[in-house]
């Protein structure tokens, strides 16, 4: 048992965690954890060192940081991997889905894990590319932890996230896992959209790509390019659909003690169109008001006194 | 007594003025547009109102520039010239003037001349306009149009929304300032002639 002290990388929250399984683990984190292992050959009578297939290396500080961190690697992966060599069958061990472990889960019901696979069913990731897409392909089970309902640094949420869609989608080894034809250019495909890393640091993908849910934080039905969203006031607007995604977590109020409609974003970005202040705007408007009024009056009075 | 014609506006200023106050109307629209943008209707589309407002925020910046260098370059700028002796004395006879002398058909208590194109007021308000405003509502556009050159975070607040604030503010005060200019435009001898002498020079 290995008690640690662990930052979690969100917030200044330092929680005191008993990782149960440390010692266990810590037997196939000695080789899947370095990129390269080594042991004794019996046949020929020396120590060998090999390296360690990349798609195999598990970061230890990853997993014991991840929301799967007090797991056994016997949770999901056979009991037999104690074994070395490894049997050759395990290679075609089927692993456990999600929803073995989450579907009825009563402690996350609030999660809504089942209305998640429906939605994901419902998605191009799924649709297009059947069994061949399932969960681990954004949600690695080794790493994975989730961020916006608790990260309240909104450009740490986006990046992480980003990151999950650019795995696949910048990266041509994982994406031609499940298609043939070659990785589109994200850059190109988005050239339309003006200040794209000004975008790209500040917005999901999901944010436009993702069906809006009212009931739940993430959607995960990923909408067909043509019906992502392309309408700037979508988000430059005092209803912008971000206080229905990306701020969801956060949005409590429509508008601050200052007077900020939008408030919620206001702290992390800011969006025109999106962010006005009631106040300004009242008295931008009194003022036009009575400048306008004003030369009236005056122009008035000189046509009289003429 | 007819008064002789004073050669007042040069070429050169009338282009600067003319464009100017185009790039004005445009920015307030499109600026207008892009504040108050929504799902249910926007008065222009907003990503053609970003190009518009941004093409125009260029030029305006050219012309300015080019206004301060022509200035420069014409003796032009001595007209902006404020003495401040007495000239809190001298703006309350002007504001004297505009809320009561120009009723009772008070003489101007400045008149335009050769070595005086500005009453005090004007001046004042000129100097504001064009050596504070300009330069304020330029360098936020250039914040707003580069947002990466934004300082991340003021004191918890996003940097490019002060920019943006800023930029909206002074924005807004500009076109109250162009409302005003062009009403006292119609102060001339008749309600039109001081727009026509901005289109031949003559005043």
């Amino acid at each position: 048992m290995l008690v640690l002290f662990n930052g979690y990388g969100q917030d200044d929250a330092v929680e005191e965690r008993v990782y149960d399984y440390a010692g266990e683990n810590h037997k196939c984190f000695k080789c899947h954890g370095h990129k390269t292992f080594h042991y004794y050959n019996d046949q020929m009578g020396q120590e060998v060192r090999e390296r360690m297939n990349p798609y195999y290396i598990v970061d230890s500080s990853e997993f014991y940081t991840s929301n799967h961190w007090n797991f056994s690697c016997f949770d999901c992966h056979s009991y037999e991997y104690e074994n070395f060599p490894h049997p050759n069958e395990l290679r075609f061990e089927q692993l456990p889905a999600c929803l073995d472990c989450h579907g009825g889960d009563d402690t996350y019901e609030d999660r809504n894990w089942e209305q998640i696979n429906d939605e994901f069913l419902k998605s191009v990731h799924s649709t297009k590319h059947s069994i061949d897409f399932n969960c681990n392909m954004c949600h690695d089970p080794h790493t994975y932890k989730i961020n916006a309902r608790t990260n309240e640094n909104i450009k740490q949420t986006i990046q992480y996230d980003n990151g999950i869609c650019l795995s696949c989608h910048a990266n041509i080894n994982k994406y031609q896992l499940i298609v043939d034809f070659v990785n589109p250019n994200v850059l190109k495909t988005h050239d339309w959209l003006p200040n794209q890393a000004l975008h790209w640091q500040n917005v999901r993908c999901i944010e436009c790509h993702a069906e809006i849910k009212e009931d739940m934080l993430i959607s995960h039905n990923i909408q067909p390019k043509e019906k992502a969203v392309r309408k700037c006031v979508e988000c430059h607007s005092q209803n912008s659909l971000l206080l229905a995604s990306l701020y969801k977590h956060q949005v409590k109020e429509s508008r601050s003690k200052y007077g900020f409609f939008n408030a919620a974003i206001m702290n992390n970005s800011y969006i025109i169109g999106a962010n006005r202040n009631y106040y300004l705007n009242l008295i931008s408007l009194i003022i036009f008001g009575l400048v306008v009024v004003g030369i009236g009056i005056h122009g008035t009075i000189r046509i009289i006194k003429k | 007594m007819s008064e002789e014609k004073l050669y007042l506006y040069p070429v050169w200023l009338r282009i600067w003025h003319w464009a100017n106050a185009l790039m004005f109307l445009v920015l307030i629209i499109t600026g207008l547009s892009l504040q108050y943008s929504g799902v249910e209707g926007t008065f222009i589309r907003f990503d053609i109102a970003v190009k518009y407002h941004n093409i125009a925020g260029i030029i305006l910046t050219i012309n300015f520039l080019f206004f301060v260098l022509a200035n420069r370059i014409s003796g032009n700028r001595k007209y902006y010239r404020i003495k401040y002796k007495g000239f809190p004395k001298r703006l309350m006879k002007q504001f004297r003037y505009y809320v009561y002398g120009v009723f009772v058909h008070e003489p101007k208590p400045y008149p335009i001349s050769e070595k005086r194109k500005f009453n005090p007021l004007q001046k004042l308000s000129y100097v504001m306009v064009m050596f504070v405003m300009m330069p304020v509502i330029i360098i936020t556009g250039f914040g707003l149009l580069f947002p990466e050159t934004n300082i991340e975070n003021v004191f918890g607040l996003s940097g490019i929304y002060l920019t943006d604030l800023l930029h909206i503010i002074t924005g807004f005060v500009l076109s109250i300032f162009m409302i005003v200019h062009i009403y006292f435009c119609t102060f001339g001898k008749t309600l039109g002639s001081d727009f026509k002498s901005m289109f031949t020079g003559w005043h």
